[in-house]
């Protein structure tokens, strides 16, 4: 079984700081990560891999030194590292992002299984899952938490809800898009590492994928930022003061006051 | 500082160091309070390669010596000395095997420590036999082909838990310490078993357990080395294996500085991080000249023994003691540095005070290391060879 | 194609724009600015130059539509058993001011099986038209029906605004239409409104977890479409009187489906989910032990509440990820949220800022989950968990 896993480049979120005073991004120390959700993708498509026999190849977008992201990949299992890199991808908007990654799919042809992350950690839009399945023109389940069978004809998964899960059977090839629960991504092994760093990353232009530069980039995006800005939690803390019955027993009073004056569902407290 | 590794130590040290931060660190707490061995993180050091590369490529290892070695005891004791020594105790065990094992030994026992399928540990001490190795009462009699071992080693790193052990027993009271021979025991054979597990007061992740061989017969071409070797074979092993502990203690260090240094950035107190107190920032500094120090001391010295010196029982035993007493002073002013909550069990720092120390006892006193040092200078002094 | 370039005369070095780039991509070189390669051409630093030394020039968008063309706000109602989810209700809520403010009619597009009940309450909640399909196909939510059905629709009735809850399902017909007829889409709204000037739908959501918020536009293509978080939107008084039409289009219901929905199953043991509770009860690592979570679901209980928890206690296995708050868990938006033992990391925060009232008990007074905390105590959570649920029990 031949498995793609798209993944994107993001910026180590928690390293994303704003100076409040200045409106601005303080980017000390930041470092690209692969999304952490896209993880669990790549030791998905792995696990598949290793039992069903085949080929994993990772597929990204971005800058040229993704490339090197990509190779961390091939130290945890994937065989193969595609980048589509060009300045016509530069801009683009969740749906420009899932026409490339169809092109830069069907360029490397002969799929069965298309796995992705929930979602990515900077844009957190979860949309290029389904919106790629839909330019391959193929069935996608999203918020996989478990793949219960899998075979060369389809597969049957579980995907997470709000108060449970679905179980979903679909021909392949498909796409799927998967949550934290799936798995424990493995470690690199250091034979991998070795492997990863002498391997090559294929890298491929808009031409070499035959990709309408209409369609890609910023002209192939309808939605555009307009405008940035700080949130601001004008958050009044109150700190609690006492010994701890105290503390209890003035925390329990502010409580009960607010809900009965300020919310409908009274019989929630 | 940048020590110029290569870059397959590169490599080593990054991985090992991902393993302490993503897999130890987080089950570091429990595994202290619990007292259990960390089938898991072992599964995982064995999964990742680490576990061979003091190993030579011809079965199945990295290739790699001691300081390949003591790059990862150094990451993973980061994040907790106790799952460290796990790996550091089955290279000690190791060890003898590679440095006087015969091929068939090499073949039988490396692959299977390489690839991590199975731990080594090491038996030397016992209950009368603790700086004074000439002690040993564990015995090995010849019989037809086969040697049949009797006695009790005792507070062994791994035991229980590895597979390959190799022990030291005495086959000729009449010798001395020439009177010893070096075996190895597999985990199985009859008549060997594992007594009490001892409640430590640190490094609680790693099983330290008593061997104990009642008629246990083992074919004789378990003898490493020649009879008699014994003590040479463990001296050897040791002298080699120091910097290991030292790595230990090196990592141990850091990991109470890299907290206390994070707390004190974080701490308010009169309106301000403590970090900007110099009561704190001198403590800080201090901490990390000694850390860096012993570094440089652990790195070189690793570099020494892989490169084959014969006179290495020196410069090994001066990094082994410079860095463990390094790793007791830092993590006691780390827990000075956090005050009240380094005292607590809620921060890592107080374990790591408790792990660090046994480097300052295991695999020879600091005040053994001491002896070594001033009969080696004084030697050297009185054959006119150099001091340094 | 698109560019953007710094105009060297022009640019004095002041650094503003350096700082205003949230992907890092300009330096300075010599005392000038200088772009790099992993610009997204996202266009803020123009803004933020005060000398006007950045040129951008960018692309027309291709494949505009005629946007006259395109009328009325839609929402989708997501339903369960015929009962409208009340997401559904929030995105009334919205959707009657947007519709309001460009002077249109606001319909709810309902798909499902038995649920000519629930056209009277969207009615009720402030739909002027009820778009309802009825198929006993239709039972469980599909992405392949649920598409083809809407997909279907769209191009009969061409409304300008689609608005969908961000929601498991809302998350994946929304790509999954924008992508078949090619428009935007902005997931994660938690601000919508009309720019009254040209009518434009201005979308706002937050960015790299909720340090930067963004307002998005689709200005050359219909319908403009967002996907809208739970408990964000207010839903409006429900007036029984109101009057409104239900309208049933002729549609194909698709057959021959290749997805099949084999079963849907419940996992939720408590009264309350996570994203409907009004209060939700979090623990963390502070709880010292899993045993002491036991205390966590007591005062939930007491408060007809969710349990939730931190990252760390579900990486531990203390408790299932299913009750995982935080970026990489769900979001979470209740009236009273406690952080019990919660230390307060950015993607915690990130999960659960939007809660009404916040509660944070913690051992460390410079824990940064105090910084958002409406009510911040200082103390053992073993010790004040008990004393709360007493406190509360007597209330």
């Amino acid at each position: 079984m031949n498995i793609i896993v798209c993944v994107k480049q993001v910026p180590a979120t928690n390293e994303v700081k704003m100076n409040k005073e200045t409106n601005t991004i303080i980017r000390e120390g930041i470092e690209a990560i692969i999304n952490p959700f896209d993880t669990y993708a790549i030791e998905e498509g792995v696990r598949i891999k290793e039992k069903t026999g085949g080929k994993t190849t990772v597929l990204s977008m971005g800058i040229p030194s993704v490339a090197d992201l990509l190779k961390e990949t091939l130290a945890v299992g994937i065989d193969e590292a595609v980048l589509l890199s060009d300045r016509t991808f530069a801009g683009a908007d969740s749906l420009a992002t899932s026409y490339a990654l169809s092109k830069g799919i069907e360029h490397i042809g002969d799929y069965d299984l298309i796995v992705c992350g929930k979602q990515a950690m900077d844009g957190d839009t979860a949309q290029v899952g389904p919106g790629l399945a839909e330019k391959l023109g193929i069935p996608h389940t999203t918020y996989v938490r478990k793949i219960e069978e899998i075979n060369d004809k389809y597969i049957r998964c579980q995907r997470m809800t709000e108060d449970g899960y679905d179980i979903i059977e679909m021909p392949l090839p498909a796409v799927i898009t998967v949550v934290k629960e799936i798995n424990e991504p493995r470690l690199p092994s250091l034979k991998g590492m070795m492997r990863a760093k002498r391997a090559v990353v294929t890298v491929l232009t808009a031409k070499d994928i035959g990709a309408d530069s209409d369609l890609c980039g910023l002209k192939g995006s309808p939605t555009q930022v307009v405008k940035t800005f700080v949130p601001v939690h004008d958050v009044q803390s109150e700190m609690i003061e006492g010994e701890p019955e105290e503390q209890a027993e003035k925390l329990a009073k502010k409580l009960l006051s607010m809900q009965f004056n300020t919310s409908d569902s009274t019989e929630v407290i | 500082m940048n020590y110029y590794l290569t870059e397959e130590q590169q490599m080593i040290k990054e991985l090992a160091a991902k393993i302490a931060d993503e897999k130890v660190k987080p089950v570091a707490i429990k595994y202290d309070e619990e007292g259990t061995f960390p089938h898991d993180i072992v599964k995982i050091l064995a999964d990742s390669d680490l576990c061979g590369v003091y190993i030579s490529e011809e079965y199945g290892g990295f290739g790699g010596g001691i300081f390949e070695m003591a790059l990862v005891v150094e990451e993973l004791s980061r994040a907790c000395g106790g799952i460290a020594l796990s790996f550091a105790a089955s290279g000690l065990g190791a060890f003898p095997i590679i440095l006087y094992g015969t091929k068939e030994h090499k073949e039988k026992y490396l692959p299977q420590i390489a690839s991590g399928a199975k731990l080594a540990a090491f038996g030397l001490t016992e209950a009368n036999a603790g700086s004074d190795a000439a002690g040993i009462q564990t015995t090995a009699v010849l019989d037809g082909d086969e040697y049949i071992l009797n006695g009790t080693k005792q507070w062994i790193t791994n035991g229980g838990e590895a597979d390959i052990y190799t022990v030291i027993a005495c086959t000729n009271r009449a010798k001395g310490a020439r009177g010893f021979s070096a075996f190895i025991v597999e985990k199985g054979t009859p008549g060997f078993s594992f007594g009490k597990k001892e409640n430590k007061m640190g490094i609680r992740a790693s099983v330290t357990s008593e061997l104990v061989f009642e008629d246990c017969r083992i074919p004789k071409e378990n003898l490493l080395s020649k009879p008699g070797m014994g003590f040479i074979v463990a001296m050897k092993t040791l002298d080699r294996t120091r910097p290991g502990v030292a790595a230990q203690a090196l990592g141990i260090a850091q990991g109470a500085f890299d907290e206390a240094l994070k707390y004190s950035g974080e701490r308010v107190q009169f309106d301000k991080p403590i970090s900007s107190f110099q009561a704190i920032q001198h403590m800080l500094a201090d901490m990390a000249i000694q850390i860096e120090a012993a570094r440089c001391l652990v790195y070189q010295t690793c570099k020494l023994v892989d490169s084959g010196a014969k006179s290495i029982s020196k410069e090994s035993a001066m990094s082994k003691v410079f860095a463990s007493d390094t790793a007791m002073k830092v993590t006691i002013d780390a827990v000075q540095v956090m005050g009240g909550y380094g005292y607590m069990k809620e921060y890592p720092v107080e374990k790591m005070m408790r792990d660090a120390k046994i480097t300052q006892i295991y695999e020879g006193t600091n005040q053994i290391q001491r002896n070594v040092i001033a009969l080696e200078l004084i030697k050297e002094q009185k054959s006119g060879k150099k001091v340094n | 194609m698109a560019s953007i370039k710094i105009i060297k005369d022009k640019c004095v070095g002041c650094k503003l724009c350096v700082g205003s780039c949230p992907f890092g991509a300009i330096e300075m070189v010599d005392k000038k600015a200088v772009i790099l390669e992993n610009c997204t051409l996202c266009s803020i630093c123009v803004e933020s130059c005060k000398f006007d030394a950045i040129d951008f020039q960018k692309d027309e968008v291709s494949n505009a539509v005629d946007i006259s063309l395109y009328k009325g706000v839609w929402i989708f109602a997501e339903q369960k058993n015929g009962e409208p989810e009340s997401i559904s209700y929030e995105l009334l809520g919205v959707g009657r001011k947007l519709a309001d403010d460009l002077k249109t009619s606001l319909f709810a597009i309902i798909i499902g099986d038995e649920i000519e009940n629930a056209t009277k309450k969207l009615i009720a909640y402030g739909a002027d038209k009820v778009i309802m399909v009825e198929d006993k196909s239709l039972n469980y939510y599909n992405d392949e029906s649920y598409t083809d059905i809407f997909v279907q629709l769209i191009k009969e009735n061409n409304p300008e605004i689609i608005l969908l809850g961000a929601t498991a399902y809302g998350r994946s017909l929304a790509p999954k239409i924008a992508s078949r007829i090619n428009t935007g889409l902005t997931a994660d709204c938690t601000k919508l409104e009309i720019d009254l000037e040209d009518g434009k739908l201005l979308q706002t959501r937050p960015a790299f977890g909720g340090n930067l918020m963004a307002t998005i536009i689709c200005p050359k293509h219909r319908p403009q479409m967002a996907t809208v978080r739970h408990k964000v939107m207010k839903e409006l008084e429900p007036d029984e009187k109101r009057l409104g039409e239900v309208i049933r289009p002729n549609v194909n219901i698709p057959t021959d489906l290749k997805i099949k929905v084999k079963d849907v199953v419940s996992t939720i043991t408590e009264s309350v989910s996570l994203t409907e509770a009004d209060v939700i009860v979090s623990g963390g690592r502070g709880m010292g032990d899993p045993k002491n979570f036991e205390l966590i679901s007591e005062l939930a209980n007491v408060l007809g509440g969710a349990v939730g928890a931190s990252r760390a206690t579900v990486d531990a296995g203390w408790i299932g990820y299913s009750h995982q708050v935080g970026q990489t868990g769900q979001t979470v938006g209740p009236k009273v949220y406690f952080a019990c033992g919660i230390s307060g990391a950015i993607q915690h925060i990130a999960g659960m800022s939007s809660s009404d009232t916040i509660i944070a008990i913690n051992k460390n007074p410079d824990a940064p989950i105090f910084k958002v905390a409406t009510f911040g105590i200082v103390g053992d959570v073993l010790e004040i968990l008990p004393l709360l649920i007493k406190e509360f029990k007597k209330a």
